[in-house]
């Protein structure tokens, strides 16, 4: 059962550009707004049939156009898309906090939204006294907060300045205490924005593991982050969206995957520079495979980079690739072997990956080149951590060697290896 | 289940029943602004105690010693306490409410609630005040050795009408203050400028007769008309000016409550 279903949603935005003043237009004082009107009164009085000169050029952006989509309940969406895509605007239409422009939703259950962390916080009262407060201001009953005030205390480890104003504390504790009330949130929908990307790294891990856990107990999530490891890790589908309008809609990596094959476009053709002095990076590509299509762990997967090195240089020009599983840590690094050195000129490298070796999921390459020196000394001319990304998927057929189990199997690789049984003895 | 419908131009048709929903919000708020003011105990109530005290004196002096007003048959400083504290009450809720949206932005940028908990807290927190005020003024009356009669029973009525005006014009200017930022440096002018026109300082009965009619457009008249006649026991109402008051008051509710609804929709886009 669908539990949001939007229809023909659109949020337009106006900005307005007074021509005179060359500028965007907004009245954002009485003042401004005063002298506009009488501007534009004096002017009509003056030329009483001529057009309006004074007329404010009206700019309309489109923030989010026709978006259609359902979310099942027990979902966990992440949303992706570049700065300004229109995710945070889909999250404020969603909440309520804006009204859409066009278009409908339905929302069957209640939603919190986590838009910020510690929306209502006050410096002047106290931790306990916040707790109540950001509580209420998330949509927590008063019973409700006081039932699991002991845990969120818990959670957030500050038990000894429960009665400092939040005023004096760090702002590690600040952002200690103010999750840990939106972490134990109960409701059936809950919006989270790149709330995450603050706090220490093991309070970070602490938080995505309670959100996990939310994620288990069948509670529809809805996650933005450009963190596309967080959002591999944690959500089952994923959306993309660009400039408002819906790119994709489905799998989570292939939602990422998506996400990367656009930004992979970009970074080489213009905003990205991957070069140096020496060399520069041109492109990098998955050989035999389009973008999109997931790899079985029985296939093998090549990858290319082209880069043109520019000068001769006693040094050896390496090219490496670097195999980064969702979460962001590393799987492992390859580099070329046997490189001598290189004269100016576009060059292709490829790095092909044996079958039944990695493992499902989705991976991250980073393409790097890197100059050796005669002794030991090396500099990186480029080093494009987010290249390409790949998808590994099991198609669980007889090969896979499960013997009929169909849960995961841990690890970053996955070898069949040479094995040997022997019966030693009745 | 609850269902919910969002629908463009259409997101807040169920306004009055989240306004239900959220009322443990709109107490926690008013309790987070009492407990801010009064944080620094001494000095937080004391001043609301002081304010009013002070500016009772200066009155006293200039109307009553000064210009020799005529004073209704009791001490001055009573005639002018019993205005200034629905004044007081009028004029904090009017400058914290219509400053409060400003001041919470983030949180109307990053929650939903209805908008209107955050200028209607700004009354009980001024609420507070006028409790601390009605005891100052009874220590007042003690002191003086005067008895209200039994018309002081009405005195939450003319509080209510106090409200309802403070509340409307409030709506108005907090909604207001938005949108158009430099009403922030409009409203204590405003503020001022209505304690010059109000009876706070005076007995209305010095206004000429032909002309209270035309005085009573201005709602704080009744208001103050109405708790002079409630505490003090000879003071004579003016009858028509207080049912002018009381209609525009509520005409003031309507009109800022309405128009606070339709600015509300774009709080979040322009704060």
């Amino acid at each position: 059962m669908s539990i949001i279903k939007v229809e023909n949603l659109g949020k337009k935005y106006i900005i307005g550009h007074d021509r005179k003043a060359g500028g965007a237009y907004r009245s954002r004082s009485l003042r401004d707004a005063l002298t506009h009107t009488a501007r534009g009164l004096y002017q009509r009085l003056r030329h009483p049939l001529s057009p309006n000169t004074e007329k404010i050029e009206i700019e309309e952006l489109w923030a989010l156009r026709n978006l259609e989509f359902e979310i099942e309940a027990g979902d966990r969406v992440g949303i992706i898309g570049r700065n300004g895509a229109g995710k945070s605007t889909l999250l404020k239409v969603l909440s309520r906090i804006t009204e859409p422009t066009t278009g409908r939703i339905e929302v069957d259950g209640r939603v919190a939204s986590l838009l910020e962390v510690g929306t209502g916080f006050h410096p002047e009262l106290s931790g306990r006294e916040n707790i109540y407060l950001n509580g209420a201001v998330l949509g927590m009953a008063r019973a409700e907060i006081k039932a699991k005030f002991d845990e969120i205390v818990a959670f957030s480890e500050i038990e000894k300045f429960l009665d400092t104003p939040v005023k004096r504390y760090s702002s590690g504790m600040y952002v200690r205490l103010a999750f840990s009330v939106a972490a134990h949130l109960e409701p059936e929908i809950l919006i989270v924005d790149e709330v995450l990307a603050v706090g220490d790294a093991q309070f970070q891990k602490k938080c995505l593991g309670k959100m996990e856990e939310v994620g288990q107990e069948g509670r529809t999530v809805l996650f933005v982050s450009h963190n596309m490891a967080m959002i591999s890790n944690l959500c089952t589908t994923g959306m993309v969206l660009s400039e408002g309008k819906m790119e994709f809609n489905g799998r989570v990596s292939d939602a990422v995957t998506k996400y990367y094959a656009a930004t992979n476009q970009r970074d080489t053709t213009r905003e990205r520079e991957f070069e140096s002095d020496t060399a520069e990076l041109l492109g990098a590509e998955l050989i035999g495979q389009s973008n999109l299509s997931d790899i079985t762990i029985h296939d093998e997967l090549a990858v290319r980079m082209r880069y043109r090195i520019k000068k001769q240089i006693d040094g050896k020009c390496v090219p490496n690739f670097h195999f980064f599983v969702s979460d962001g840590s590393y799987a492992f690094v390859d580099s070329a072997r046997d490189v001598a050195c290189m004269s100016p000129g576009i060059y292709c490298a490829d790095c092909r990956i044996p079958p039944r070796f990695l493992n499902e999921g989705a991976y991250f390459v980073g393409v790097a080149l890197t100059t050796y020196f005669e002794g030991g000394s090396f500099e990186i001319e480029f080093f494009d951590r987010n290249a390409l990304t790949f998808n590994v998927i099991d198609p669980m057929d007889e090969r896979s060697n499960r013997y009929g189990y169909g849960g995961p199997i841990p690890g970053v690789v996955r070898p069949q290896l040479n094995w040997s049984i022997e019966k030693e003895a009745q | 289940m609850s269902r919910l419908v969002i629908e463009a131009g259409n997101a807040n048709r169920q306004y009055f029943k989240d306004l239900l929903a959220y009322r443990e919000l709109f107490l926690l708020l008013a309790w987070r602004d009492i407990l801010v003011r009064y944080k620094q105990t001494i000095i937080g109530v004391a001043w609301s105690v002081l304010r009013p005290l002070l500016t009772m004196i200066v009155f006293t002096i200039v109307f009553g010693r000064l210009a020799k007003m005529p004073s209704e048959g009791v001490a001055y400083s009573i005639l002018v306490y019993a205005a200034l504290l629905p004044w007081q009450f009028f004029s904090n809720t009017v400058n914290e409410g219509g400053n409060s949206l400003v001041n919470n932005a983030s949180m109307i940028s990053k929650v939903y609630f209805p908008r209107i908990i955050i200028p209607t807290t700004a009354m009980i927190v001024s609420l507070i005040d006028f409790l601390i005020s009605i005891l100052v003024l009874s220590v007042l009356m003690v002191w003086y050795q005067h008895i209200p009669t039994w018309r002081v029973v009405f005195l939450p009525l003319f509080l209510g009408l106090a409200a309802t005006a403070a509340l409307g014009i409030t709506y108005l200017i907090s909604a207001l203050n938005v949108k158009y930022r430099d009403f922030r440096h409009v409203l204590p002018f405003i503020i001022q400028f209505g304690l010059y026109i109000s009876p706070v300082g005076f007995s209305s009965s010095v206004i000429p007769e032909n002309w209270r009619l035309i005085y009573s457009l201005n709602p704080m008249v009744g208001v103050i008309d109405g708790f002079r006649w409630a505490i003090i026991g000879n003071a004579e109402m003016y009858w028509p000016g207080l049912y002018l008051s009381v209609g525009l008051a509520f005409l003031l509710l309507f009109i800022g409550f309405r128009l606070f609804r339709r600015m509300e929709r774009e709080f979040a886009d322009v704060i």
